[in-house]
């Protein structure tokens, strides 16, 4: 019943929809997935007719091989591992020290914690990317050049992140529930874990996903990072079978592929809760 | 109730890890670019100090206005497109009756998780002159073939393409969420008064949607005047330079090129700084029309 409710009270047109909107939208949905099954298409297929005209637009019966060849040519196992490591790592770190910091702006109160706050959201207008020089002179420095702690700890957390936590922590939960924990004794700490973290777990999660979705795509850092074929991350990997002397485009297309396919798995599992945690994200109005 | 010692200093402790994060990896870097970008450095010989030669000599090098040209090319090609498609669909998914409205959602998702170097991988062969799927079209209807990536429109369309790709379902969803705070009442009203599909569109989706298009042109600015990955997998023979003869070399590749490929960290940083002054420019400039549009709006 509330869903009903829920339903007619959100905004949208309510006229008919039209049948060409579909028509659109499809075309749209094609546009979005063609290039994957394009990836496929030239992956499973043979080298030879990746180089024929015209092309063969319908998968053939070779990606085994292509897949033997790509783990022949690079360590690709170790590839996606290394991509898993630095993946969950940000994924959860960036989730829960975000929600942390978002918890000690939105409901404690300390001297400075206003200006704290607006210094950080200024830090979401610094382009910092553009620093990768001094940036991997102190990984130099560090000795942390060719590991994977040099990709996971500068993105262990987030202004964009704390903005984000702060926000649903301030909207859900109630100051009444904090203060009753402080009367019984809570600390801080104790009042996070066993209070404000439970509560906001949802988008705290949203953010943990888009963590690890940047970071298992991520490229150029790691790019520079990144020096031996048993620390690449895949896409490194996908860089160096483009590169190899094995000169085959499906080579490449299959690496790409493979590279892909976790992404995809995971994404039909939470893709419905990272679409409505982004529109969430949103600013409305 | 006094708090301990301990209760007080938390907060500290809980926001500190960004802080830290951001001064030893954000911050310095940045202030330290311009440092560097002082001196003939060398990342294992010496370095010098020559005070601002290095932009004197950057100001003079073809190079670098070359791959201004393209980063503002590139950056033009792919967000004016991106941004007007994705207002386009969202206004199309703003239906209450839309059928299968979350296998649409979530379809526009699929170009975001999927990685620029595989992106670019998929679409350097589609683009490709010989075997390139979109040549056998062009080829169908009497045209071509094209060779995209030789040339520098091509090769800038290509990269174009595949930005706008990527990120035009992400934008579609910011847009959405925007579109369904607007009451239905307004839609109902206007459609009670015989507006159609594109007067609604015109008069009440627009207006709406101002701030989250201010600020989804910053965001695709700030990351459009930064791309790296796409021109370097395009040219599989020259990719520092995105070609031989630097047809869509972007500006961080320039950078890339002369720090870590020719070991020219004073000159890298100097285009770092560069980069750096252009995309707070545009950012300014971005600021400054978005405050006029909403002043001269009655």
């Amino acid at each position: 019943m509330t869903g009903l409710i829920l339903r007619l009270r959100r905004g949208g047109r309510i006229d008919r929809v039209p049948w060409w909107v579909y028509v659109l939208l499809t075309l749209a949905v094609v546009i979005a997935v063609f290039p994957l099954y394009w990836m496929f298409v030239v992956a499973s297929n043979d080298s030879a007719t990746a180089y024929k005209m015209p092309p063969r637009i319908v998968p053939g019966g070779n990606l085994l091989h292509l897949t033997e060849l790509v783990f022949s040519t690079v360590p690709f196992v170790r590839s996606l591992i290394n991509s898993a490591v630095v993946a969950v790592a940000i994924g959860v770190g960036h989730g829960v020290l975000c929600a942390l910091a978002g918890f000690a702006f939105a409901k404690l109160r300390f001297p400075g914690r206003n200006t704290l706050f607006l210094i950080v959201v200024l830090t979401m207008t610094v382009p910092t990317q553009l620093a990768v020089i001094p940036q991997y002179m102190i990984m130099s420095k560090l000795g942390w050049v060719d590991t994977l702690q040099a990709l996971i700890v500068p993105g262990l957390a987030s202004a964009f992140g704390i903005f984000w936590m702060r926000q649903h922590i301030a909207s859900t939960v109630s100051d009444e529930l904090l203060q009753a924990a402080r009367i019984d004794g809570a600390n801080s700490w104790q009042i996070f874990w066993q209070i404000a973290f439970p509560l906001v777990r949802p988008a705290a999660f949203v953010l943990g996903l888009l963590g690890f979705v940047t970071a298992w795509n991520d490229f150029l850092w790691p790019f520079i990072i990144l020096k031996s074929p048993e620390m690449y991350t895949a896409q490194i990997a996908i860089k160096a079978l483009q590169n190899s002397y094995v000169v085959d485009l499906g080579l490449a297309m299959a690496g790409s592929f493979l590279a892909t396919i976790p992404m995809l798995i995971l994404f039909a599992f939470v893709g419905r809760r990272l679409v409505s945690g982004i529109m969430d994200g949103a600013f409305k109005g | 109730m006094r708090d301990s010692i301990g209760e007080r200093i938390a907060p500290y402790a809980y926001i500190a890890p960004f802080f830290l994060i951001f001064a030893v990896f954000g911050l310095f870097p940045l202030l330290f670019t311009f440092y560097v970008a002082l001196f003939d450095w060398n990342p294992v010989g010496e370095h010098t100090f020559v005070g601002l030669d290095n932009f004197a000599r950057l100001f003079d090098d073809p190079r670098f206005w070359n791959a201004m040209r393209n980063t503002i090319g590139i950056w033009f090609l792919s967000t004016v497109p991106q941004l007007l498609i994705a207002l386009g669909i969202a206004h199309l998914l703003n239906h209450t009756r839309l059928r299968f409205a979350t296998l649409f959602r979530m379809s526009m998702l699929v170009p975001y998780i999927t990685s620029v170097a595989a992106t670019t991988v998929v679409f350097a062969q589609l683009f490709d002159r010989d075997y390139g799927l979109l040549n056998w079209v062009l080829h169908l209807i009497g045209v071509g073939p094209v060779n995209f990536a030789q040339s520098t429109w091509g090769s800038q369309l290509m990269i174009a393409t595949m930005v706008i790709w990527r990120w035009t379902g992400y934008t579609t969803l910011l847009y959405l969420a925007s579109l369904q705070a607007i009451s239905r009442d307004i839609y109902e009203a206007a459609s009670v008064d015989g507006a159609g599909n594109w007067k609604q569109f015109r008069y009440i989706t627009i207006p709406s949607l101002r701030p989250v298009i201010v600020f989804t042109i910053v965001t695709s600015t700030i990351g459009g005047l930064q791309i790296f990955t796409e021109p370097l997998l395009v040219s599989r023979s020259a990719p520092l330079t995105c070609g031989p003869v630097r047809q869509c070399q972007t500006l961080t590749l320039f950078l890339f090129e002369q720090g870590f490929g020719q070991f020219k960290f004073g000159y890298g940083a100097a285009i770092g700084v560069s980069l750096f002054i252009l995309v707070v420019a545009f950012a300014l400039l971005n600021f400054l029309l978005s405050t006029r549009i909403r002043r001269e709006k009655p």
